[in-house]
């Protein structure tokens, strides 16, 4: 009895947690500008409460997944009961419905973990906090209630089986790189209820910049690992082998990810120099506010994307008044409690404060582009100058340009010192390593390729001018100390987090430079028996058959490779799917994955005969694209670790570690 | 007072493209094509994907039902919706492709790797025939009939429901 009822129990606890939400969104704010403590004492249990019912609500629906309990609607359209366990496990988020259940219940969980990581702030910040995050709760649970109900039952009627999951979605990498991501989104919720509540308290000084570092970093290192899996999702699943493709989706997450980048270095200023201080609150709720309207462009239908979930114009409404009340709030708020008087510290234009202050303005101006390129097809079309899209080639123009500028001063950055420094001091410091990154950077290609590009070139230049300057620092700061392994010790983690991230990015450029400009791509006809020359390698198929998987049917080649002049060779076997329920065809390439180099075969047509249309691609430094990613977000983990952040009630005191630039 | 309208900038340019989104969401990318059905398939004199040397214009409509895609070899959604295509050819739907902003290489490896349902493709590597049409994206897909009217206008991916469901009524309806 109690089993049938799970999906009304979970749409009961979604009304609960509404209910608790709007306690949480409106008693302690008006307790914090009343000053009454009883009423502000409502913000941390109401934050457990509603995180527990949303939980609750969350269990439901997975249970209902796992039990195939078809007679409700979500279920019977994404799942069917041949699907693995696992699938209809991560099932839940790969639809609409379920994915916004996700997103509240993050948002939740990240409400609940400010409430417990907040013990040493005053309760009136963490009243507002709590309660700008509950007021963002309130509006996405009414959205699920109100649109886009998980738990609607198709009864009396209920289908005896379910319509299956997309098979682009039953995949390792879609089981995780949705929750990374969505993390990142709704981690940005945090710093942006700081900002709101440090606007709300009048208190736009250093401390607020302290308490939302941390929380940047983590949401930032999940949004990187987030954007990171969805492209190697890409790369592997979708089967041509490209890994990013400026499509309205991934546009969509790189905008938070790249306000975020900014925020973070601003967040540094702020709380080391007191200045850029209404520019980082801007910063803050921009960042949160991309990630809303990313969601909006998902969900609503406005544009034509491969990513985009089934759409209902209610839905897209509902979302954008959610969009419209939460920024045009936040910023009329910014708007009138900014402070009015800029205290900007001075500072000369060679210090690291300048070229933070450069970063930031490059950072806006990518986001800007990439903005416009996703929406611009869309403004267009509403001024009634026609339809137009805007593809790769005009994000490649912008995008490529401006990063390479940005590396140009992120080089210089962590050497630089704060305030003023004489530009020949910089320049002492730098020089060696500008002249090693030229020749390095241009010689390489050279000796490693046969072809030299100078794409290629201006990549490793832009690589080595990050590294190379990050040792002669780590020389400098080590320089004074008794012996170099004592000096590292001192470094904080801080510091480390901060070297690592900027490593991720040189790791990153260099496989975009390698991959888009070294990749080797053939398109051949293949049968058994017959073999095919690639980079290097030798391709021959040995052998193709047929194969029954748990709800598909697959036609599998098997090819064995060997490098030319090598004795050793080895087996891929790429597919051709076709999954029944949906009558879906699907090709899963075989990868050969190595730190240099991928090889990748994927299936194409079937033509006559035996013979299959084949793709085999020689992808150097491909994986280097997503190491760099996870490297960037291992420093922001790096960075949290760091001590001054677990010694709270001794922060009033400058830490030691302080003294240390965390760029 | 000057900073304070500074710090207002934000709002005022969030609340403009507020208003863009919302005459979006009356917009809706998929059901835009009241302009063009109905209305003769827009003028055009090009060469083809396959042969340089050959030229063709809407009279390559005349008396036969045609179904016009605009694809590209950089579009990811294209290449899901071929095997949709060959089906479509298979029952004996005559189809054209307009190859979209493309080079020739690129365009050719695409039709050698994912198969080629169309009888010939229009080359439109600078995108003039796709803005005729009011192309947004790739893919999308025309009916036109056996006068050279467009009757049909498809926007995105066509999954195998959508064969089912609109475009194979859809072809019959005007055969």
């Amino acid at each position: 009895m109690l089993i049938k009822m799970i999906p009304e129990i979970g749409h009961f606890a979604l009304v609960i947690a509404l209910l608790l939400a709007i306690v949480q969104g409106t008693m302690p704010l008006v307790g914090a500008a009343t000053r009454r403590p009883l009423w502000m004492a409502f913000a941390r249990p109401m934050a457990a409460g509603q995180f527990l019912f949303v939980a609750i609500a969350y269990a439901c629906l997975t249970a209902s997944y796992m039990l195939d309990d078809f007679s409700v609607a979500n279920v019977a359209n994404n799942s069917n009961s041949m699907l693995p366990w696992y699938y209809k496990f991560s099932a839940v988020w790969g639809n609409h419905e379920g994915s916004v259940l996700l997103w509240s219940l993050m948002l939740a969980g990240w409400g609940f973990a400010a409430s417990r990581f907040s013990k040493d702030l005053p309760e009136d910040m963490v009243s507002r906090v709590l309660g700008v995050m509950g007021l963002v709760c309130v509006g996405f649970l009414l959205f699920i209630l109100a649109t886009s109900n998980p738990f609607e039952r198709l009864l009396p009627n209920m289908p005896s089986d379910g319509a299956d999951l997309n098979p682009l979605l039953q995949d390792f990498g879609l089981i995780i790189h949705p929750p990374m991501l969505y993390m990142g989104y709704v981690g940005f919720s945090v710093v942006f209820a700081f900002a709101i509540a440090a606007l709300l308290g009048g208190r736009l000084d250093a401390a607020w910049t302290r308490w939302a570092r941390p929380w940047t970093n983590l949401a930032w290192a999940f949004l990187t690992v987030g954007i990171a899996l969805g492209s190697w999702w890409a790369y592997y699943e979708l089967g041509w082998g490209g890994w990013w493709f400026w499509d309205p989706v991934e546009n969509a997450s790189l905008l938070p990810w790249l306000t975020g980048t900014a925020l973070m270095h601003s967040l540094a200023v702020t709380e080391k120099r007191g200045s850029f201080k209404s520019w980082t609150v801007l910063l803050a709720i921009t960042t949160f506010s991309l990630s809303l309207l990313g969601t909006f462009l998902v969900r609503s239908g406005v544009l034509t994307s491969v990513h985009a979930f089934a759409n209902d114009p209610s839905r897209g409404f509902f979302i954008l008044m959610l969009l419209t009340v939460t920024v045009g709030v936040s910023l009329l708020i910014f708007a009138l409690r900014a402070p009015r008087v800029s205290h900007t510290v001075g500072f000369n234009w060679v210090s690291r404060d300048a070229l933070l202050l450069i970063n930031n303005i490059l950072l806006v101006i990518i986001t800007v582009t990439v903005l416009l390129g996703t929406v611009y097809p869309l403004l267009l079309d509403a001024l009634g100058f026609g339809k137009i899209s805007v593809g790769p080639p005009y994000f490649n123009a912008l995008f490529v340009p401006l990063t390479v500028l940005m590396c140009v001063f992120m080089g210089l950055g962590p050497g630089a010192r704060w305030k003023s420094m004489s530009a020949r001091d910089l320049g002492r410091r730098v020089a060696l390593s500008g002249v090693a990154a030229l020749v390095l950077g241009a010689v390489l290609p050279l000796i490693f390729a046969e072809q030299w590009n100078l794409w290629v070139a201006i990549g490793l230049i832009t690589a080595l001018w990050i590294v190379l300057p990050m040792f002669r620092d780590l020389f400098d700061k080590t320089r004074n100390a008794s012996s170099f392994g004592a000096g590292l010790k001192k470094l904080s983690l801080a510091y480390w987090g901060m070297q690592l991230g900027h490593l991720g990015v040189a790791v990153t450029i260099v496989g975009v430079a390698v991959v888009s400009h070294y990749n080797v791509e053939r398109s051949v006809r293949m049968g058994p028996g017959d073999s095919v020359q690639v980079a290097g390698y030798e391709f021959t198929m040995t052998n193709l058959q047929a194969r029954r998987g748990p709800n598909f049917l697959a036609d599998t080649a098997t090819i064995e490779v060997s490098r030319l002049g090598s004795e050793r060779s080895f087996e891929m076997r790429p597919e051709k799917r076709l999954y029944i329920a949906r009558g879906m065809p699907m090709t899963q390439v075989a990868l050969r994955p190595g730190f240099f180099r991928d090889l990748y075969v994927a299936m194409g047509e079937e033509l006559d005969g035996d013979d299959w249309a084949m793709r085999i691609q020689y992808k150097p430094f491909v994986r280097w694209l997503w190491l760099g990613a996870l490297l960037m977000g291992a420093g922001g983990i790096l960075a949290i670790a760091d001590r001054r952040y677990r010694r709270r009630k001794t922060a009033e005191a400058p830490a030691p570690a302080a003294q240390e630039a965390h760029a | 007072m000057n900073r304070r309208l500074l710090l207002l900038l934000p709002l005022l340019i969030f609340l403009v493209l507020g208003v863009f989104l919302y005459r979006g969401l009356s917009l809706d990318p998929f059901h835009r094509d009241s302009a063009l059905l109905a209305r003769e398939f827009p003028n055009f004199d090009m060469v083809t994907l396959e042969d340089p040397e050959r030229r063709v214009d809407p009279s390559l409509f005349q008396g036969e039902v045609t179904l016009v895609n605009v694809w590209g070899e950089w579009c990811p959604a294209c290449k899901q919706e071929m095997p949709q295509l060959l089906d479509l050819a298979d029952r004996g739907v005559r189809l054209v492709g307009v190859n979209y902003r493309d080079t020739r290489d690129k365009g050719l490896g695409f039709l050698e790797e994912f198969g080629n349902p169309f009888e010939v493709n229009i080359f439109d590597p600078d995108g003039t025939l796709g803005f005729d049409l009011g192309v947004y994206g790739a893919p999308e897909t025309f009916l036109v009939d056996r006068d050279g009217v467009i009757r049909y206008h498809h926007t995105g991916y066509i999954d195998p429901s959508d064969v089912r469901d609109h475009i194979l009524p859809e072809v019959e309806k005007w055969q």
